[in-house]
């Protein structure tokens, strides 16, 4: 056992959906580290655990690739790594090579090509408690011979499912194996697939039943888009449902911990305020997402271990392509919805870069849920309360129309990229549509964890350290002894207001508008408690909105009031948004972009609402 | 006969990938996915919205293809597996 003891360094390798994630998670359980491979935004997951002999096994779980043929950058990572010439990742000892038990016509070509590198490997058999269940027998032993490597069954979804993977790894000192006969990828691969699958594998039929079933049901061409609208919408009942209360509670427990804490700070007026209206009002903001982010989450973790999203996909991708998008785009689209952050986040399941960045640059249009404050106050206080052709609500006319707004623009700003872009060549669709599983617990948890890390650590840093800067310019310099204007008047933030308010002359914005927009960069729904604070109202809670929505109405013509929903349907006004397009697209070229077209589109639109209301006013 | 032309639910051999252009990538992904001469392919269901995209089993493995990926299979036409 001697030679057993030294750590070995694994890369673990496979097809998509062979279940490699839910292998690595069964490995490693919470001992991982997920980051980004240096430069690009492929993400890197690593983890180690402790054989039983003492041994340590530290693990590389690889993105899925098809072929080392790379047609991603995800694949050119793999391809890279697996090859042992991925600049600044040290080689592997070891490939252990993931393959579904289940459809192994598919997975077998691949354990082919990266046989034919000559590095030491192993064949995991993953799946092997679905394969049985169906009925196919696998000679591992035949499997084995014909391969010339080892051959492990494993059932990462199952407690002691990869012991005998463990076991293995534990005892094995790595060598070279010999290469596959054949050369290149191609048909060849092909012919060897079928005579291992004829020498080891009896399968009883193609497909499962199951999935036959329920394909018929969610693909059906009258009904699929029903169900996936039913999906749908259930999934956005439960997160706002669910999540609204914790918001709340989150909400209280900063504010009570801020005035706990800045009860300390009374004697040092500068310092108290930094605390209470710059640190924990920002960590208030940052942590009120958090829930929604989580439950959305939750929901899209499940339809994508469950194997549903790609349908969803399959069945949307008509029309998302004619508008230069994908039918990946429509879950990160949607998630969008509740908030733009989450949102680009889940475009990591869109692998082609080209229609990934027009999803992200699309997703701030969708109407998320911190627009509602600004939308709920403009419309109570500006539009009547009547009803239209019997039925309909005038407000409730407004607030779709809104709604509907943002998804025309998204729909035709990617169209106009697609027609900008100078790279006009065909990207696949080319999507597996993966057996049907009961998502496991564990890996949701593990996924979800995963996601709240990536949150709270880059995107709450960046939120904290603008809310911050904000607060600073909102603050600075103190006004002079004797001023009767609110304080912010005589700030940065108010010069700057007062300067915006030219450029914002034709739009109808006044200089209070102006300098509420510029804290209200920091989120949304911080503009109404600027504009409270602007019109020198107490802005606790609720009475102060309503007070608020009074003093606009009053205050305010119809056209500015337009003009400021019409604002809002389109400014990116929400640096976290911003800081999550530099974080997953590590660009700031492409934070410009998204900023410049959100800005000017915003712009033009309000220009129009405020010329066209006023003339006919 | 192109892939993208069978109708639901009928099954055929794949005769050969044709590349659309030069060093075609969506038939060089196509042919390592399985797509090769001999390999019987089904048409099980096809998207709600124009009949697009179209899903594919072959072998054990189901894919969705857009039409314009589907054309770039041209199937063994006369006895249909």
């Amino acid at each position: 056992m001697n030679a057993a003891v030294g750590s070995l360094r694994i890369a673990l390798v496979g097809n998509p959906n062979c279940g490699k994630t839910a292998l690595f998670n069964r490995l490693t359980g919470s001992h991982q580290k997920v980051a980004n491979y240096a430069g690009v935004t492929v993400e890197r997951k690593e983890g180690r655990f402790i054989a039983p002999s003492g041994r340590v096994l530290q693990l590389l779980d690889l993105p899925g690739a098809y072929s080392l043929d790379a047609a991603s950058p995800d694949e050119a990572i793999t391809r890279d790594i697996c090859a042992g010439r991925y600049p600044g990742e040290v080689v592997p000892d070891l490939i252990v090579c993931v393959a579904d038990a289940t459809n192994l016509r598919l997975h077998l070509r691949f354990v082919l090509e990266l046989k034919a590198l000559g590095r030491p490997m192993v064949l995991a058999l993953n799946m092997m408690d679905a394969a049985r269940k169906r009925g196919i027998c696998i000679d591992v032993c035949a499997l084995e011979q014909a391969l010339g490597i080892a051959v492990v069954e494993t059932i990462a979804v199952q407690r002691g499912g990869a012991a005998a993977l463990i076991e293995h790894l534990d005892a094995m000192v790595p060598v070279a194996i010999t290469p596959g006969a054949t050369g290149p990828a191609g048909t060849d691969l092909h012919a060897q697939v079928r005579a291992l699958l004829a020498a080891a594998v009896t399968m009883p039929r193609a497909t499962s039943a199951i999935d036959d079933t329920i394909d018929r049901i969610v693909l059906n061409r009258a009904g699929g888009l029903a169900i996936l609208a039913i999906v749908m919408f259930l999934i956005f009942q439960a997160v706002f449902s669910w999540a609204t209360p914790l918001q709340d509670a989150i909400g209280a427990g900063i504010a009570a911990l801020g005035t706990q804490v800045g009860s300390l700070l009374e004697s040092m007026p500068s310092l108290h305020s930094l605390v209470t209206d710059g640190v924990f009002a920002g960590l208030g903001t940052v942590l009120q997402f958090l829930p929604q982010i989580l439950i959305l989450f939750l929901f899209i973790l499940m339809l994508e271990e469950s194997g549903y999203l790609p349908r969803a996909a399959f069945l949307l991708d008509r029309v998302m392509f004619a508008a230069g998008l994908t039918g990946r785009s429509f879950i990160p689209l949607l998630s969008s919805f509740a908030c733009a952050i989450p949102g680009i986040m889940a475009t990591r399941s869109i692998a082609d870069p080209r229609d990934r960045l027009t999803t992200i640059l699309v997703a701030p249009l969708m109407t998320c849920s911190a627009r509602l404050p600004v939308y709920t106050l403009l419309i109570a206080a500006f539009i009547p309360r009547r009803t239209v052709l019997g039925v309909f609500n005038l407000q409730g006319i407004v607030l779709f129309t809104l709604y509907f707004a943002g998804v025309a623009s998204a729909l035709a700003v990617a169209y106009v990229i697609k027609r900008l872009r100078s790279d006009k060549s065909e990207h696949a669709l080319i999507m597996e549509l993966p057996s049907y599983r009961l998502p496991n617990p564990r890996d949701i948890a593990i996924g979800v964890w995963d996601r709240a890390k990536i949150f709270l650590r880059r995107v709450g840093g960046i939120i904290l350290a603008l809310t911050v800067l904000l607060w600073f310019l909102s603050s600075f310099p103190a006004p002079p002894a004797g001023a009767i204007l609110p304080p912010i008047d005589y700030s940065f933030a108010g010069h700057i207001g007062t300067w915006m308010a030219h450029v914002f002359a034709p739009i109808g914005f006044n200089w209070q508008i102006c300098i509420a927009l510029v804290p209200g960069l920091a989120a949304r729904e911080v503009a109404v408690s600027s504009l409270a604070t602007v019109y020198a109202m107490s802005a606790a809670g609720n009475a102060g909105t309503m007070q608020l929505g009074a003093t606009i109405a009053t205050q305010w013509s119809l056209a500015t009031a337009l003009s400021l929903l019409a604002w809002y349907v389109f400014a990116p006004q929400c640096m976290s948004t911003l800081a999550v397009i530099r974080r997953e697209t590590n660009s700031w070229r492409n934070v410009w972009i998204a900023a410049g077209y959100l800005f000017g589109l915003a712009y033009l639109a309000s220009l129009l609402t405020y010329q066209i209301a006023r003339a006919l006013t | 006969m192109l892939l993208s032309e069978l109708k639901n639910g009928t099954s055929a051999v794949v005769c050969e990938v044709e590349d659309a252009h030069g060093a075609d990538a969506i038939a060089r992904r196509l042919r390592e996915l399985g797509f090769v001469n001999g390999e019987p392919v089904r048409v099980v269901a096809r998207g709600p919205l124009g009949g697009d995209p179209l899903l594919v089993q072959i072998g054990y493995t189901r894919f969705a293809l857009r039409k314009s990926e589907a054309a770039r299979v041209r199937l063994i036409t006369g006895d249909a597996a």
